[in-house]
């Protein structure tokens, strides 16, 4: 990894996480209709796997997917106008926090059915094969999803017709307010991958440097047609389920201990430690991103919701008896 | 070769089979269209001519194959998704009614889902509860999905075409007991636009609306009528969704009578949908309350009699006719 390749996933994990705190707060002052599902203390992850990817490979991701989009490459206000459901944001309100799209950058979709995107992704590797490129498809999902079906029949699926599919797990200790360890009986969901015939591994998802290199590899067997990987990222989610959530079923020390290990921190303290950048560096990135991401809720937030008649374009239906 | 008689599934094959020529981005996945050919043989001879990447077996893995499906659109293939049963098609319902419904209306028209979805819908001599459903009106309530059931081997073709060419999701059902039907179908390459219905039979008394094989049987119980003097009126939608309400309108406005048959049941069903939409637009014209004649609200059971009971067929429709028409005292069965 070049110098400016370490800055690029610093400032990924920089932009993912102030934009999601920002989130936060203009949750808190009524600015979002709905709740979100934030991607804090996970940002690691969508940094080291998504700069392994073209513009034109595709990713699927889930209800915690702001993340993704970013790292993708979407722009942090359609990202934040979106969750805002403004007419300015990346599916024009129609999509919101749960379900953001950008095909021109691979964003194919931010899926709100738990489990939703794999099948789709496996699909996204069909036809990247069928179509004779070497694009490859990945599917970002949680802990919760690997006891889905939707998990075991895409691996199976997709191992055996050798499609060019990463299929990133996201373990974050919960699906919704459910330990992982109430839910799954093996302590590395990266073992399932046996069962399949496919590469599987496990690394540690605060650590870019790691979640870089997994995807590094899994992303040239995709390219060279040996198949899917399986990548477990064990990390933790720093906040609740939801903004909101009273998260009663962990302890305060749990997430203090958890909050101690932060991607951004240990990143940083590599690239200073090695001498890729200065603290001074580090506070002029930082402020750069606090710009842009404040510029980014203030675009967001005054922005126009879009007009209601718009809530019927492309509903389908019967035409002669949709509006009466 | 105008009059040329094929068989419904042979013209459905052969309408795959020329999209697939003209356009390389259609292939067929699901289990058993490979070399077997499908179950009923709809995919025969595919493996052969455009080989097994094009012609898939998959895993008995209907989430995957369905969002597979889906996938596959949205990075611009054109799939066919057999499902082989509608029974079965529960098991795929995300990825049909939460993911291809929806992903066209959540990206704000960013991305498009060209794909579909088909399988043998109805019942088949015995083919017991769980192989005999007729869930299309469940397909019909989501937005974003259109819903296709052809009656005959013309429609079958023509039809089939269109989904493939329509760039949103198609749920394309084939009757198992109209497969072997023949029919004339003509051997060039020709579609049927969805939604649009067509009239089978002209008549002044009485509009009956039918859906897949109860066309077949509504024909005749047609034809049974006449004798009683009472002229029907038969409109096949084709489409449930979008549906020709225009077509259904026009005819009720003349007869100002209606009666729907349907093999599906009648809570929330389709002839509910199609006496709400006639009720609501055409109440003025209506001469008696409008009626449907479903199967009965029960699970499809496995002996021929029970079947045959809970079932429509030329004699109950025709009596319904009469019931309608005031020529009869008493309906067949009062309450289905």
């Amino acid at each position: 990894m070049n110098r400016e390749m370490k800055i690029g996933l610093l400032e990924t994990m920089l932009k993912i996480r102030k934009a999601e705190l920002q989130l936060a707060v203009m949750f808190k002052n009524g600015k979002i209709p709905s709740g979100a599902h934030l991607y804090e203390g996970e940002e690691a992850i969508a940094a080291g796997v998504c700069a392994n990817l073209r513009t034109d490979d595709q990713i699927t991701s889930t209800h915690r997917g702001h993340g993704h989009c970013i790292a993708k490459g979407m722009e942090p206000r359609r990202m934040m106008a979106e969750v805002c459901a403004k007419s300015t944001g990346c599916c024009s309100g129609k999509g919101g926090t749960m379900h953001m799209f950008d095909p021109s950058i691979g964003v194919m979709g931010t899926i709100g059915i738990v489990g939703g995107g794999m099948p789709i992704a496996t699909g996204l590797g069909l036809a990247a094969k069928l179509q004779g490129t070497d694009r490859v498809a990945v599917s970002f999902f949680g802990d919760g999803a690997s006891n889905n079906g939707a998990f075991h029949e895409s691996l199976n699926m997709a191992s055996l017709w050798k499609l060019p599919v990463i299929y990133v797990c996201e373990n974050n200790q919960f699906a919704t307010s459910v330990s992982v360890k109430r839910s799954t009986p093996i302590e590395d969901i990266s073992v399932r991958a046996i069962g399949y015939g496919m590469s599987g591994v496990t690394v540690d998802g605060n650590k870019v440097d790691e979640t870089y290199a997994a995807a590094a590899d899994a992303v040239a067997r995709a390219r060279r047609g040996d198949g899917p990987t399986l990548i477990e990222c064990k990390t933790y989610r720093i906040r609740g389920h939801f903004e909101g959530d009273d998260a009663i079923y962990r302890s305060k020390e749990e997430v203090q201990a958890a909050r101690e290990r932060d991607p951004i921190e240990y990143w940083k303290n590599v690239l200073l430690g090695d001498g890729t950048i200065s603290e001074q560096d580090f506070i002029d990135l930082n402020e750069k991103i606090e710009q842009l991401i404040a510029q980014a809720a203030q675009f967001a937030d005054e922005s126009s919701y879009p007009t209601p008649e718009d809530a019927l374009k492309l509903c389908g239906g019967n035409p002669s008896l949709l509006v009466k | 070769m105008a009059d040329r008689r094929i068989r419904f599934v042979e013209a459905l094959r052969e309408g795959m089979r020329q999209e697939m020529e003209r356009d390389a981005s259609v292939f067929v996945m699901g289990e058993g269209v490979g070399p077997h050919g499908s179950c009923f043989k709809q995919t025969d001879g595919f493996c052969a001519q455009f080989g097994e990447d094009r012609c898939r077996d998959t895993p008995i893995s209907e989430q995957a194959i369905a969002g597979a499906a889906v996938g596959a659109a949205l990075a611009g293939m054109r799939p066919i998704a057999d499902l082989m049963w509608i029974d079965f098609t529960t098991l795929a319902t995300d990825q049909i009614c939460n993911q291809a419904a929806k992903l066209r209306y959540m990206s704000d028209g960013q991305v498009n889902v060209p794909a579909v979805f088909r399988a043998t819908t109805g019942r088949l001599k015995s083919n017991g509860a769980q192989h005999s459903g007729s869930w299309y009106s469940w397909y019909v309530n989501i937005p974003g999905l259109k819903v296709v059931v052809p009656s005959n081997p013309y429609d079958a073709k023509g039809l089939i075409i269109s989904a493939i060419r329509d760039n949103g999701p198609v749920v394309y059902l084939e009757h198992k007991m109209l497969l072997n039907v023949k029919g004339e179908v003509p051997e060039e390459s020709y579609t049927i636009p969805l939604g649009v219905a067509e009239v089978k039979k002209e008549g002044s008394d009485l509009t009956i609306v039918a859906t897949g094989y109860e066309v077949t049987d509504t024909m005749k119980a047609a034809a049974m009528v006449e004798a009683d003097g009472i002229s029907v009126e038969v409109i096949d939608p084709r489409t449930l969704m979008p549906y020709d309400s225009d077509t259904i309108l026009e005819s009720v406005r003349k007869t100002g009578r209606l009666l729907v048959v349907d093999e599906g049941f009648r809570y929330c069903g389709y002839g509910s949908e199609i006496i709400s939409m006639v009720v609501e637009n055409a109440m003025e014209c209506l001469k008696d309350r409008p009626r449907q004649f479903t199967a009965m609200h029960s699970t499809v059971p496995f002996s021929p009699p029970l079947e045959e009971y809970i079932m429509p067929s030329p004699v109950k429709i025709a009596n319904e006719i009469r019931v309608v028409m005031g020529k009869s005292l008493e309906p067949e069965v009062a309450i289905r």
